[in-house]
């Protein structure tokens, strides 16, 4: 048994904060998608597993991490922005259930295409040797790409933030999440707004995947458990709640960490325990029903 | 959503072709002569032991799913409990078959029930996002307890020893004498699921499925309805993990992944939600084509998702009920066009 320092600890809760990051990134995506098309992305892990491989694929072609940030998410997104197009546009208006059991199709397809693409064992993932070695916190030592997830994350939320609240687009998005109807009699291409928002959510998870690669093993059936994992969030943050998203990322990450450093065998189930806990007390989760930024 | 779930429940159909009216009356009569034969329409027994089980575990999905409008992601947790626990109750405690069936069955029942006491407070989409995580629990949870269920190898040694019955010799490694003695619970849970959605409280769970509110406002208790029904649906799920169990001589953990629950909704999906022998239709359609697909190539996942797509895009009724949807077209033409 580890002897239960105060650094010990609190060099935990970083750990899980930048492990938390991930889901809050993963949950923002969905949420994205959900406040805006009223749609569930089953497929939010399978692109988050895409972007992880392409994320290494770019890398090592254009021998640049940063690159292949810029690229896979534009990639990923474009893919998603395809399966709204084609796949997911023509069930709306049909019921709730069918796009979402769609999507749980195409992950299928995808984890398929990327064995296909990249074989069935994955690809070996490194940290990009700029982001090695590690930061002291006054607490101890922590590894600097952990870091660098977290500020990454911030960046992401705090750029979506204001593409929300003070762009044009993010008032269409506002608003349209209240109600598409007046929206479309207000003469705003409501269908090519979803298009967007979705490739965007979907960009996102690509997005997270890139980031993740270097933390974890990427193989086709990473984004698995992931998809359950963030629905975990989405549902302690409430559906459609941006700052819930993030607010229930981190707090998902730190429980996770925090267990697996004190009880082990019960890491993966804590973050279901805690969804469960939530339900008891506020079945509509911690930020549900504020409107997608409140 | 409510036209295409409309009226293509059997029940209510008099204005059929008389061989489908008589098929719709008597339809577990129908299903169950149509099961007596089926072995020797399958390539090997197996195959027709494995149809069966996972009829009926699409067929208890389906309750809650077709019938109710309640798409469970966790139903994968009521297979593998019940597959879990009739296993263990053989492998560990040395209980007569029958009492791990029980056992089996009962424990899916009281999963149900405290799974369902949890999803029920939320609707929708949410409902499934809710199973999905609740599911993952009881895999977690059968995953880490390693001592009682062999954690990631599975649970093996499920093995029943041949006995007497009435005379006759019963030996579970025969398929075809395992296929007979599954037939008989399936036909038991099947009289159960008939029983049930001719029932007024069958009408009652149809009912919220077409308007929760006006079901509501009419009196009905949904929530205790939509518990019960859970319930209900999550026992026959146990049922045919327990069979499942007794079929294979093993327990795969995969059996309680939400990847297994998905395959409950894509067979249901297949055959068509909401009618009386879509889900074994379903099933049949769904394993037999793994069956041969995984022969020719090894990419089955790319298949069964693509076909599942063109289901849900093309034919959102499912292969029977389109059929019946044509059956009903062609006695009706007034009312088309």
């Amino acid at each position: 048994m580890v002897e239960l320092t105060p650094q010990l600890l609190g060099l935990q809760l970083v750990t899980g904060i930048a492990l938390g990051a991930i889901y809050a990134l993963l949950a923002v995506g969905l949420s994205l998608i959900f406040g805006m098309l009223t749609v569930v992305n089953f497929a939010h892990g399978a692109f988050f597993m895409v972007g992880a491989f392409l994320g290494i694929y770019f890398q090592t072609l254009t021998g640049s991490f940063a690159l292949s940030l810029v690229i896979t998410p534009l990639v990923v997104g474009s893919v998603g922005m395809l399966s709204e197009r084609f796949l997911v546009r023509p069930l709306y208006g049909r019921g709730i259930d069918y796009p979402l059991l769609l999507t749980f199709g195409l992950s299928y397809v995808l984890i398929e295409l990327m064995r296909v693409l990249f074989g069935i064992e994955g690809l070996p993932s490194s940290t990009p040797a700029v982001l090695r070695g590690s930061v002291d916190l006054g607490i101890g030592r922590f590894p600097l790409y952990r870091l660098v997830l977290i500020g990454a994350t911030a960046a992401v939320v705090l750029g979506l933030w204001l593409v929300i609240e003070k762009t044009r687009f993010g008032l269409i998005i506002r608003a349209g999440s209240r109600d598409p109807e007046i929206v479309r009699v207000l003469g705003v291409d409501v269908a090519k707004v979803w298009l967007l928002v979705f490739g965007l959510g979907t960009a996102i998870a690509g997005l997270s995947g890139v980031l993740a690669a270097p933390t974890r093993a990427v193989n086709p059936e990473m984004g698995i458990t992931v998809l359950a994992e963030s629905f975990v969030v989405t549902v302690v943050g409430g559906m459609g709640s941006l700052m819930g998203a993030v607010v229930a990322g981190l707090l998902v990450g730190v429980v996770f960490s925090m267990t697996s450093l004190l009880a082990p065998e019960f890491a993966e189930l804590s973050i279901f325990v805690l969804m469960a806990l939530v339900l008891l007390v506020r079945p509509q989760g911690l930020f549900g029903k504020a409107g997608l930024m409140g | 959503m409510n036209e295409l779930r409309g009226p293509i429940t059997p029940v209510m159909a008099p204005r059929l072709t008389p061989l489908l009216t008589l098929i719709s009356r008597h339809r577990v009569v129908s299903v169950l002569l149509f099961l007596l034969v089926f072995p020797w329409l399958m390539p090997y027994e197996a195959l027709a032991v494995n149809i069966l089980i996972f009829g009926l575990y699409a067929v208890g999905f389906n309750l809650l799913f077709g019938y109710t409008g309640m798409l469970s992601f966790g139903h994968a947790a009521f297979l593998g409990v019940g597959s879990y626990l009739t296993g263990m109750s053989i492998v560990h405690a040395h209980l007569n078959w029958l009492l791990a069936i029980a056992i089996g069955v009962g424990a899916a029942g009281l999963v149900g029930a405290l799974m369902g006491h949890l999803a029920i407070r939320t609707r929708g989409i949410y409902f499934s996002m809710v199973t999905l995580a609740l599911g993952q629990i009881v895999y977690y949870g059968f995953y880490k307890a390693e001592r009682w269920t062999g954690g990631e190898n599975g649970l093996r040694g499920v093995t029943v020893p041949a006995f007497e019955l009435a005379g006759w010799t019963i030996d579970f490694t025969n398929p075809v004498t395992k296929y007979y003695i599954i037939l008989g619970f399936v036909a038991i849970a099947l009289g159960l699921v008939s029983r049930i959605l001719a029932s007024p409280f069958g009408a009652v769970i149809e009912a919220i499925r077409e308007n929760e509110k006006r079901a509501a406002a009419c009196g009905y208790d949904v929530a205790r309805s939509k518990l019960l029904v859970f319930v209900l649906s999550a026992t026959i799920c146990g049922l045919a993990g327990s069979l499942r169990a007794l079929h294979l001589s093993v327990v795969p953990i995969d059996s309680l992944h939400y990847l297994q629950s998905g395959q409950a909704v894509m067979m249901c999906l297949l055959g068509g939600m909401g009618t009386f022998f879509g889900p074994f239709v379903g099933a049949a359609v769904f394993l037999y084509l793994e069956d041969v697909v995984t022969t020719l190539t090894r990419h089955w996942m790319a298949v069964v998702g693509t076909i599942f797509m063109v289901f849900i895009l093309f034919f959102p009724r499912g292969i029977w009920g389109s059929l019946i949807a044509r059956w009903e077209r062609a006695t009706t033409p007034s009312a088309q066009t």
